[in-house]
């Protein structure tokens, strides 16, 4: 047991892949001599060879396009798109060929790949390295979409989405690379993709977050105990597609309200369809509107403005007090 | 300081070996047996008839749209011919004469562009893509291949496919760098058609020929006569044999004709001429090659009927394949069903008991309302 933060974390988790399964390949700009960008690839190459651990040239649309190709071929490819608000340039990869081999093959060939990327603003940086869209990926039948909220859970579920047959969009919040360190266990670790867990137990309310909404959600939870009283309940979403609506249900049962918080814009985010199958699974429960806190429905604001636009506590405790009281 | 040509000085080569006035260049002829002329002929024989065959099932209405190959069948079978079954072939969506010479059954074919995907599923030992619609993407992916194949250690060579019009998307520039790059055992063949639906070469680059393309990656890129099936099967086992002597790379570009439509929704007559469709009919890879066999004695008796009857078994197959089951829709989403598709199936199970879809064959529809898949219409 170290405590790392998610960097490490991360990085742990591609060593002891590597070293578990040698068709585990990582590739991507900068992973190799630099170690990433972040780092989260540093040492890989040092330790497994430029032929497993590749810096490729600057295209993202050949990265996926190659991994693919690896990944017909049986290879396990790990790409990292340095910043999600690059992938556009390799979008049509994703969506065209990741998401559809197993179907258009009938299952003569999968893409057993994943693809990491860098999501999320919190970090003052520039258009296009601040930006949540995990809302596209979500939407496309064929891929997962993971998105871990700190060290432990990154490590586990990076572990998952490699040892998975599917193809995994692999979100880290640049805001949570180095804000915490949490217990790792030394042996390997994975999580189930699909599954939520519940962080903290409630019975006023559920209050949905995922990545780096996670511990905004939890001091929100904090806020309203210390100053109102209130049992909030705080479900980590971890996985958004396939999505967890058992948990979400269940929670909402018991709990009769329910709010999302969520760092992507809010038409159309993961924020509704949430909101849509508490509605299915649990609307007799319902004891008011499901509320959500998401960025407004602008492009990149700047980071000037962005805590005015990325949700933070009190938006989530305004929103909940709301609710509440509906 | 003067400007200063810089080494090495690149140039690109054209090949032609038999030309459409049936003049034979001796010194380049390849040395191909007997047998493997007969069968090189007979495959693209069968390639244009199929596509005849599959333009009227298209107008019958007993197939959907497709797109033709007439008039590249020796672009397709010189380059394909040189492969051995374990390397692999990557097409993109005008490519059935080569897929039928790797070993797709031509009901599979049928079945695919009748929508059923069962027609887009490789068998197990088949080393060779689906089609890939979208221009140019499929090319990273045999640089993937190709990649692997070598971190395998397996001496597999890919050849992957593509029309002019691909040398235009950004996927295309991207496969070339990175094959470059990584020096991958890959062969690109272009099948330049002249026209990418309808917009001619000219307009397309303003490049004097796609092969020399190549060079800016640093690759091998050669210009060979497309509708001379000798000639492209000497540049491409030269490309073959240097790919898997892991030398890297190269691009052969095909120049060839589309005698036929983009696809069968597509009308030419709006942006070319009859005269030029004309022109190139006079240099039909078939008839060139047919005159060449025939100075050969190699030309076997009965050989149009015996493609024919081929054809006409593989359409009766088509016609009664098992029909197509909805509920089939969830099988290969993911390895294993999600709770929501798992429910999603469940609702189409009780709809489907209740009003069973149409679609298309016979067991699921009222006798006479819709003709069994690749029945010919009755009303048109």
């Amino acid at each position: 047991m170290a405590k790392l933060n998610m960097v490490k974390a991360l990085n742990l988790a591609l060593f002891q892949e590597m070293e578990r399964d040698g068709d585990v390949l990582v590739l991507g700009e900068d992973v190799g001599v630099d170690g990433g960008v972040f780092r989260v690839t540093d040492d890989l190459q040092r330790t497994y060879g430029s032929q497993r651990v590749i810096d490729s040239p600057l295209a993202e649309a050949a990265i996926i396009g190659t991994a693919v190709g690896m990944a017909l071929y049986g290879i396990k490819p790990v790409c990292e798109i340095q910043f999600s608000g690059f992938a556009f340039q390799c979008f049509h990869q994703i969506e065209n060929h990741c998401a559809r081999y197993r179907m258009r093959s009938q299952g003569r060939f999968h893409i057993p790949m994943v693809i990491r990327m860098p999501y999320g603003g919190g970090v003052r940086a520039l258009e296009h390295h601040s930006e949540s869209e995990e809302q596209f990926y979500a939407h496309i039948p064929g891929l997962k979409m993971v998105i871990p909220s700190g060290p432990r859970t990154a490590r586990a579920l990076l572990a998952a989405a490699i040892r998975d047959p599917d193809p995994v969009i692999f979100f880290e919040a640049k805001s949570l690379y180095h804000a915490a360190k949490e217990e790792v266990p030394d042996e390997s670790e994975s999580l189930p993709i699909g599954r939520a867990q519940t962080v903290r137990e409630g019975d006023a309310l559920t209050l949905i977050a995922y990545g780096a909404m996670l511990r905004v959600a939890l001091e929100a939870a904090d806020v309203l105990r210390d100053e109102d009283g209130v049992g909030v309940e705080v479900i980590d979403l971890l996985t958004v597609s396939p999505l967890d609506r058992d948990a979400l249900v269940r929670s909402v049962k018991k709990t009769g309200r329910a709010v999302v918080v969520h760092e992507a814009p809010r038409s159309f985010g993961p924020g509704a369809e949430i909101a849509a199958s508490i509605m299915d699974g649990a609307f007799l429960s319902l004891e008011a509107p499901v509320r959500r806190v998401a960025a407004h429905d602008v492009p990149f604001v700047g980071f000037a403005r962005e805590k005015a636009n990325v949700p933070d506590v009190p938006r989530v405790v305004a929103a909940v007090r709301e609710t509440l009281a509906f | 300081m003067p400007r200063t040509a810089l080494e090495p000085r690149f140039q690109v080569e054209h090949l032609s070996i038999l030309d459409s006035e049936g003049n034979l260049d001796a010194a380049l002829e390849p040395k191909l047996s007997d047998r493997d002329l007969r069968s090189l002929y007979r495959a693209m024989l069968l390639g244009r008839r199929l596509d005849e065959r599959m333009v009227r099932l298209q107008r019958q209405g007993r197939i959907g749209t497709f797109a033709p190959i007439k008039g590249q069948e020796a672009s397709q079978l010189g380059s394909a011919f040189t492969l051995r079954r374990s390397d692999w072939m990557v097409p993109s969506f005008r490519e059935t004469a080569a897929m039928v010479w790797r070993g797709w059954p031509i009901e599979k074919l049928l079945l695919f562009f009748s929508g059923h995907l069962e027609g887009g599923q490789p068998a197990l030992e088949q080393h060779d893509l689906p089609i890939t619609i979208p221009v140019a993407t499929q090319l990273p992916h045999a640089v993937g291949l190709a990649y692997a194949a070598q971190y395998r250690g397996d001496d597999a060579v890919v050849m992957a496919y593509f029309g002019d019009g691909a040398t235009s998307e950004g996927d295309f520039h991207e496969a070339m760098n990175f094959a470059g790059v990584w020096h991958v055992p890959l062969v690109f063949v272009c099948q330049n058609n002249q026209w990418a639906i309808s917009v001619p070469l000219k307009k397309q680059t303003h490049s004097r020929t796609i092969a020399q393309k190549a060079l800016a990656y640093g690759l091998p890129g050669i210009q060979v006569d497309g509708n001379d099936v000798l000639a492209v099967y000497a540049a491409s086992r030269e490309a073959v044999e240097r790919a898997r002597a892991g030398d890297g790379p190269t691009l052969i570009e095909c120049v060839t004709y589309r005698l036929g439509v983009h696809t069968t929704a597509d009308d030419p007559t709006k942006y070319r001429t009859d005269q030029e469709v004309a022109m190139w009919e006079q240099k039909d890879p078939l008839t060139r090659f047919r005159a060449y066999l025939e100075k050969r004695n190699l030309l076997e008796e009965g050989l149009e009927q015996q493609v024919d009857e081929e054809i006409a078994e593989a359409v009766r197959r088509f016609e009664t394949a098992p029909a197509a089951d909805p509920l089939a829709m969830f099988d290969h989403v993911y390895a294993e069903l999600t709770p929501e598709l798992t429910a999603q199936r469940d609702e189409m199970a009780a709809r489907e008991r209740a009003t069973p879809s149409d679609t298309g064959d016979a067991g699921t529809t009222p006798p006479g309302a819709t003709p069994m898949r690749g029945q010919r219409l009755t009303r048109r």
